[in-house]
């Protein structure tokens, strides 16, 4: 592997690392893990940690998909890999 | 109109709109056949995953098992919708770059094995053959209930209009009428559901409404179900018997395997380029939010209806109860399904609705005289009585007809059309008969799928008494055979050809042999299905997660001890890291 590709892989696989840290915390840590912590605080009608199992992750979930496809094509273009429109 | 008419209407309608498309998006190559000639626009694919993925299960059964199970229902929306975050971050963008047909290829390809690529066809082929069959049911089901004709005519029907389109139209057929589809069972699930919330809060959108005040009282939803249902002796909504690490492992299996699902996956091989495959992935995951961030309101305010409509006053007051003769006609209606049933146990004339097995809160019960719960509701038909309970007019209860049809018909026609790739491309072009032309291998898709309609229509008239035992198989298996191997061929250099084979070979025998210990299959359980036996406190349902880590463990060690893969398998691995130099259909 060049070194160009091997730090793009790099910069992809660690980006990849921190949304996937996110994906865990939220859905595994506040709706499953810590859920009887957080359900002692409740807003708006909803126990926090009853929200955020039944609401909260899935917002979260489509939220991180598109900071990952905006972070990616940023990458893509900075080391000049992105597909060509042709 | 009477509702039977306006049913056949929609249904009717629909169909129409479904076989129009088909014969506009009919496949002329293996290309078009099975990825659709990879034009597919991002957000249309997404569109149709949507459609592809939410099966009968998500749009008939989901909200009512959530109603049932409060908090512990959330397994089923974090598990069917965090996958989505997997597979756009793990796997979509690299298949796509990989540019072939199908997911055993990839495994073939990757771990330059055909023994490889043939476990992986056999894991595929169950898999979607599991899921297939209660797709076909729930055709038979809706068809039986709305449009009072015989579960085999309405089966005979559904396997009618899936063949029209998924054996003419392969992966293109299928791609636009998904988009059809899901536009039908969006519509269908949240009208109800908006209306359901206005009358109840006063705040139209579900997902709101959910956590507002409930009309007339000052109470939030949720409290005031928490509070309704525990007066009868039902666990707190909010809260689920069920052990931490069970709903851990059960979410994670659900997760995994959704991203393990091969008529899932497959949908990302239909779009341009690789960085539609991540954008498609993220549209996808919204069209699917929609209905899932909508599905836990629904359960939560069919629960409250229910239970109030029952409990019209003061728990064990002598008037606090319906009076039976007095029920409204939903009820009378759903009775004549046997999904819905009463029995006055104590002679009252009026009808408890509490859980008895609560011993402590059934001692209480026996002092008003009440003697058993003498209600009993299928879970399944919330959401299909949910307009009739709500009073709603009878189109919007055609609608949601249509859409239970729609959603199943576009699910079993993915998974037919990943069976009939599996069987053509993988089995007879790829193993058995090389030397197949073109025409030959679109000719063979086509049989292929039109056999497996058949099979599929046959064990939905004719389900197995295991078909509810099995879905646990399908993700289990997803989770523990297919995702792991996809995901260490793409992020690992060093697996190689032993180690897949073993850690796939681990992961099923691991997770099948456990779902048939406890559940039995065509025997009974070798072990009683109880949490003081499951492994780590484990169930059944998710196991997966357990069998996917040995999956990996095995893959990593035997890896280390045999031969590295050979050079033009890293090349190959490190081409589909990058973007760039994807080509539009590979043809080989």
């Amino acid at each position: 592997m060049d070194e160009q590709s091997a730090a793009y892989w790099k910069r992809n696989v660690k980006l990849v690392s921190v949304l996937v840290a996110i994906w865990f915390i939220v859905s595994y840590g506040f709706g499953i893990l810590f859920v009887d912590a957080l359900n002692s605080i409740e807003i708006a009608g909803f126990q926090l940690g009853f929200w955020f199992a039944q609401q909260g992750s899935i917002y979260v979930f489509v939220a991180l998909i598109f900071v990952y496809v905006a972070k990616m094509n940023k990458l893509d273009r900075e080391f000049g890999v992105r597909e060509d429109d042709d | 109109m009477d509702l039977t008419t306006l049913t056949y209407i929609a249904v009717g309608l629909s169909f129409a709109l479904y076989i129009g498309i088909a014969i506009w998006a009919k496949a002329s190559t293996t290309g078009e056949f099975y990825v659709a000639g990879k034009g597919v626009n991002p957000v249309v694919n997404g569109m149709a995953t949507a459609a592809d993925w939410m099966s009968a299960a998500s749009f008939i059964s989901m909200a009512g098992l959530i109603a049932f199970l409060g908090y512990g229902g959330s397994v089923y929306l974090m598990g069917w919708t965090g996958g989505y975050c997997l597979l756009a971050m793990l796997l979509a963008p690299y298949l796509r770059k990989y540019g072939k047909f199908t997911v055993p290829e990839f495994i073939g390809d990757r771990y330059y094995s055909k023994a490889a690529r043939i476990v992986a066809v056999i894991c595929l082929i169950f898999i979607s053959f599991t899921y297939v069959a209660g797709q076909m049911r729930g055709v038979g089901i809706v068809f039986s209930r709305f449009l009072e004709v015989e579960i085999l005519t309405g089966l005979i029907v559904g396997m009618g209009i899936v063949f029209i389109y998924a054996v003419l139209g392969g992966m293109k057929g299928i791609t636009y009428t998904q988009v059809a589809q899901y536009c039908v069972l969006i519509v269908a699930y949240t009208i109800p559901a908006i209306f359901i919330a206005f009358q109840l809060t006063g705040n139209p959108l579900p997902q709101l409404a959910f956590g507002s005040t409930v009309n007339g009282t000052g109470e939030f939803m949720l409290d005031r179900l928490n509070q309704v249902v525990t007066e009868l002796g039902f666990l707190e909504y909010t809260t689920t018997s069920k052990s931490t690490i069970d709903i851990f492992a059960i979410t994670v299996a659900l997760m995994v395997g959704t991203a393990g699902l091969p008529h899932v996956i497959v949908r990302f091989f239909t779009v341009p380029k690789v960085r539609d495959a991540r954008s498609s992935a993220g549209w996808a995951l919204v069209f699917i939010a929609l209905l899932y961030t909508t599905a836990p309101a629904v359960g939560a305010m069919a629960r409250l209806n229910l239970t109030e409509t029952i409990q019209t006053g003061e728990v064990g007051a002598e008037d606090g109860n319906l009076v039976f003769e007095e029920r409204p006609d939903w009820m009378k209606r759903w009775e004549a399904t046997g999904l819905l049933s009463f029995e006055d146990k104590n002679g009252d004339g009026r009808i408890q609705y509490y859980n008895d097995a609560n011993e402590e809160f059934a001692a209480k019960a026996a002092e008003f005289g009440w003697q058993g719960n003498e209600l009993k509701v299928d879970r399944d038909i919330m959401v299909l009585a949910n307009p009739e309970i709500a009073q709603l007019p009878n189109w919007v209860i055609a609608l949601v007809a249509a859409g239970g049809i729609a959603a199943a018909l576009s699910t079993a026609a993915g998974l037919l059309l990943v069976i009939s790739s599996g069987v053509s491309h993988d089995l007879l072009k790829g193993t058995f008969t090389p030397n197949m032309t073109e025409g030959q291998e679109l000719m063979a898709g086509r049989i292929a799928a039109a056999v497996a309609i058949l099979i599929a229509g046959y064990l939905g008239y004719n389900p197995p008494g295991f078909v509810a035992q099995v879905v646990a198989f399908a993700f289990g298996l997803a989770a523990s055979s297919l995702f792991p191997v996809i995901i260490m061929g793409i992020f690992s250099k060093k697996v190689n050809r032993e180690g897949a084979i073993a850690g796939m070979l681990t992961g099923l025998i691991f997770t099948m042999g456990y779902i048939l210990a406890y559940k039995g299959v065509f025997f009974d359980p070798i072990i009683a299905n109880t949490p003081e036996n499951w492994l780590f406190g484990i169930s059944p349902e998710g196991i997966g997660a357990v069998g996917m880590v040995l999956n990996f463990i095995v893959a990593f060690s035997v890896s280390r001890v045999t031969a590295e893969p050979p050079e033009h398998i890293q090349v190959m691995i490190e081409d589909i890291r990058v973007p760039k130099g994807a080509g539009g259909a590979v043809d080989h």
